[in-house]
């Protein structure tokens, strides 16, 4: 069975009419997964038996007349940093290489309970560090568009996993635009909704008030299905909410964007962004005029400050969020002659460069007589971007810009230049900061790889986000435009 | 600015971080470098600017300190991931000593 065009849409409706079983759309899916794993390296590890057993459940409710959601029966990836229970998580990570969940993250638990199999965990940069997908324990992940490009990162697994058709739907974790990046360079729709929308229990954290689970999907209906499945208040983490009734998303969405008030951030479109990016950007904002929508240019006045505030919060939060890797009570442990030898080396061997550089960065930044110079002046500076967009979300609806200054780059061509890597996330970072709902779609090719286009939401306007995504996505062809080596 | 090597063995101790020697001349370079950028941070007028840690505002949440029952796949599958252990308890090296 073809995997390569398939929405998850197009998966419900065939299992509904029963065109296929969800164990044969199910063992399609692991068949390429399989067969792709020498050229891209989506997976890293694959859960056949369980995906298969949670496929022919479906299918025995399906014949009973009792399906449990939309989705039921439709498989879908996770991202190796949350965990599922008997599985490895390992976060890319030698510390826990040989991790087993001992049980389901929150998002994990309500897939199941939906119906979904779940087909595997997918490649990510160590602890989510890292815009490319190449720091990972188990090696790089490629992009299925040009094998010798980056996939993006932190969920470049996911990303490549969706683009390929090794999974229909997948989940990532953005700290930074670790859902967003990665989607923009492999054309899918990637989606990060506002903070505390969806449960972080069993995710493995990297920077606690910035991290946001979030699909992958080949459309942004899609993606706003599998966000229903996943969302809402969960107990075990006090920072998810109670969803609004004025919140929820909605059945359909309109195709039409009339009345809706789109911003254009002129700090977004300065110097450094490929002129490819900036044509697909261009086109795609008179895209949404067509639609009925106003755009308008706006100002974010702080945007210059957002990427070195956030590689201030960010690598403090991960040096605390990391100390629990200890080679103690779980993970790897290299001993020593004493305790604070064991503390060392495992800790030192454990974990990448990527990974030791940010818990540097973040010890130092907290240290004694450095706390307010870095930490505490970076949290006042993200009040200041955080207000730039309640002003601008006072006179528009929703702000675009690219989701990435480039298109994927070859492997390899930033690895050892970490600053000009972090600088991949310039467009990206705010909306952590300020906790927004943003998504990537696909807008065009540039030198013949993949263009994302990002629209970013007020606070929990999640809705608004997807309905402007969807409509721009009716008139641009959506995913049967995006299919790499079609 | 620049970091002296001295900083970078101080920072490593206090992270409880074995670096080979030639990472601490290259973490050393690349750090201060990436403390040169953030450094900007200097020319942001933050007069009147609450700090913020969080979006979402939530203050400390409390629940009862109970023990709750585990199954006993989950307690095998928690001792089960112990570096090392003798019979079901977790071995580490002496804290005193």
């Amino acid at each position: 069975m073809e995997t390569k065009s398939l929405t998850a849409a197009d998966i419900a409706e065939g299992l509904k009419k029963g065109d296929f079983s969800s164990r044969e759309i199910t063992e399609a899916y692991l068949k390429t997964a399989k067969s792709r794993s020498g050229d891209t390296h989506a997976f890293v590890a694959i859960d056949e038996a369980g995906a298969l057993a949670a496929a022919e459940a479906s299918d025995s409710r399906r014949s009973k007349g009792g399906i449990v959601s939309r989705l039921d029966g439709v498989p879908v990836a996770v991202k190796d940093n949350m965990l599922v229970v008997g599985r490895r998580a390992t976060a890319g990570s030698t510390i826990l290489k040989d991790y087993v969940a001992s049980y389901d993250a929150t998002v994990v638990a309500r897939m199941r309970q939906a119906g979904m199999p779940i087909l595997g965990h997918t490649n990510m940069d160590e602890y989510a560090m890292g815009s490319s997908t190449e720091t990972s324990c188990h090696g790089p992940t490629r992009n299925p568009w040009d094998t010798e490009r980056v996939p993006g990162g932190s969920s470049g697994g996911s990303a490549v996993a969706v683009a390929e058709g090794s999974a229909p739907l997948a989940l990532g974790s953005d700290t930074g635009g670790s859902i967003r990046q990665p989607a923009a360079l492999c054309g899918t729709v990637g989606f990060k909704p506002t903070y505390g929308r969806v449960s972080r229990y069993g995710l493995i954290a990297l920077a606690s008030s910035l991290d946001q689970i979030g699909p992958f999907a080949r459309s942004v209906r899609d993606a706003a299905d599998l966000l229903a499945v996943i969302e809402g208040r969960d107990p075990n983490d006090p920072t998810s909410v109670e969803l609004q009734p004025d919140w929820a998303l909605p059945e359909s969405f309109r195709d039409r964007l009339d009345g809706l008030k789109i911003g254009i951030p002129k700090e977004y479109f300065v110097s450094g962004m490929d002129k490819g990016v900036e044509k697909a950007v261009m086109a795609a904002i008179r895209r949404f005029e067509e639609l009925g929508a106003e755009t308008k240019e706006i100002s974010l006045p702080h945007s210059d400050f957002a990427l070195a505030v956030y590689y201030i919060i960010m690598p403090c939060e991960a040096s605390s969020n990391l100390a629990r890797f200890d080679g103690m009570r779980y993970g790897a442990r290299v001993a020593a002659d004493t305790l604070e030898g064991t503390y060392r080396k495992s800790r030192g061997q454990g974990f990448g460069k990527e990974a030791r550089r940010r818990i540097m960065l973040g010890t130092y930044a907290l240290s004694a007589g450095y706390y307010d110079a870095y930490y505490l002046r970076a949290l006042k500076v993200r009040r200041l971007i955080a207000n730039d967009f309640v002003r601008a979300f006072t006179g528009v609806d929703c702000i675009l810009s690219p989701t990435s200054p480039t298109v994927a780059w070859k492997l390899g061509e930033m690895l050892d230049d970490p600053l000009s890597m972090y600088l991949q996330d310039v467009f990206t970072v705010s909306v952590n900061v300020a906790g927004l709902p943003a998504i990537s779609v696909p807008c065009g090719l540039s030198q013949g790889m993949p263009v994302g286009l990002q629209l970013i939401g007020r606070h929990f306007g999640d809705r608004t986000v997807l309905e402007a995504a969807h409509a721009f996505e009716q008139v641009s062809g959506g995913f049967g435009e995006f299919i790499p080596n079609k | 600015m620049s970091l002296k090597p001295e900083e970078v063995e101080k920072i490593a101790e206090l992270a409880k971080l074995e670096l080979a020697d030639d990472e601490k001349e290259s973490f050393r370079e690349q750090i201060s470098s990436i403390l040169d950028y953030i450094g900007k941070l200097a020319e942001a007028d933050i007069s009147g600017a609450d700090p913020m840690s969080h979006s979402v505002p939530v203050l400390n949440v409390l629940r009862e300190d109970a023990v709750a029952a585990c199954s006993k796949e989950t307690r095998d599958a928690a001792v089960g991931a112990f570096p090392e252990s003798e019979s079901d308890m977790l071995k580490v090296k002496a804290i005193f000593s």
